[in-house]
């Protein structure tokens, strides 16, 4: 079977530029970085581009190699700026729970159906916010497991931290990325159309 | 008894391991009669299909390269 024709890299930023970079925007959250990955993954694919099998598509390729890139990242992120106390404490402010452990002020209730949130850009674009508002640390376990989907033992060894630990710091992000979203968006919302 | 404090905890888990048997009945029991917890893990599963999402859809509009950064990608790969 004849291998199937490699596109020329010089197309290859006006080709998959964008998709890669919104690809890693998502998972990285700040523009430089995702910037510089997706040049390193260029850089990565032309030099392995003769290895090219041709199985998958070309953007599925190139999107492999950025994932690994990310991953990259992040296992440097967490051995310069290891997991800390903060991390693993309760977040500072006041605590949503009374002293018995109960809840203070319990979780409003947002309404509506949750199908239709999805399609809305604004909300994917509060959430997105929301995300880069946690501790590095949070935000990349939480992006390893609920965007990735990676299961929790690669993300151990990707962070460098224990299974104990890993379900603190996704309790912790996923307890605030709540908060957020409720105080940004869904108060927000009820105060806009009473 | 588990308190709301243990349970949110012990919510989050359950959607990274399954717990042992006692800590499942516990919570089980304890969303029977805590309309707070319930909606709490509502809204965590909601967060997690959304990431879902995000992650699935392939091409929402959205932001693009700077036009910097696309020219010095484009050079580098000329150069590479």
């Amino acid at each position: 079977m004849a291998k199937p024709a490699n596109t020329d890299p010089a197309e290859w930023v006006d080709r998959y530029g964008d998709y890669l970079f919104r690809y890693a925007m998502l998972r990285l959250r700040d523009r430089p970085t995702a910037e510089d990955l997706v040049q390193e993954t260029f850089l990565a694919a032309l030099k392995a581009r003769v290895s090219f099998s041709g199985k998958s598509s070309e953007s599925t390729w190139l999107v492999g190699i950025l994932k690994h890139k990310i991953a990259d990242h992040f296992r440097n992120q967490a051995q310069e700026a290891p997991l800390g106390d903060t991390d693993l404490r309760d977040p500072p402010g006041p605590s949503p729970f009374a002293v018995s452990g109960h809840w203070a002020s319990g979780p409003t209730d947002w309404g509506g159906n949750p199908a239709d949130l999805y399609r809305e850009k604004k909300f994917l674009d509060q959430f997105t916010e929301c995300l880069s508002r946690l501790s590095p640390n949070l935000a990349n376990a939480f992006t390893l497991r609920e965007i990735e989907g990676a299961d929790t033992g690669e993300i151990c060894k990707v962070l460098n931290v224990t299974e104990t630990n890993l379900w603190v710091i996704l309790h912790r992000a996923r307890m605030q990325l709540r908060r957020c979203l409720e105080t940004r968006w869904f108060n927000r919302k009820t105060e806009r159309e009473p | 008894m588990l308190s709301c404090k243990d349970v949110t905890r012990l919510l989050s888990e359950s959607m990274d391991h399954s717990l042992p048997l006692g800590k499942r009945v516990g919570v089980r029991l304890h969303l029977l009669i805590c309309k707070f917890c319930l909606r709490y893990r509502r809204q965590l599963l909601l967060i997690r299909e959304t990431a879902r999402r995000l992650a699935a859809t392939e091409d929402i509009p959205g932001e693009t390269l700077s036009a910097e950064a696309r020219e010095r990608i484009r050079k580098s790969l000329a150069n590479g």
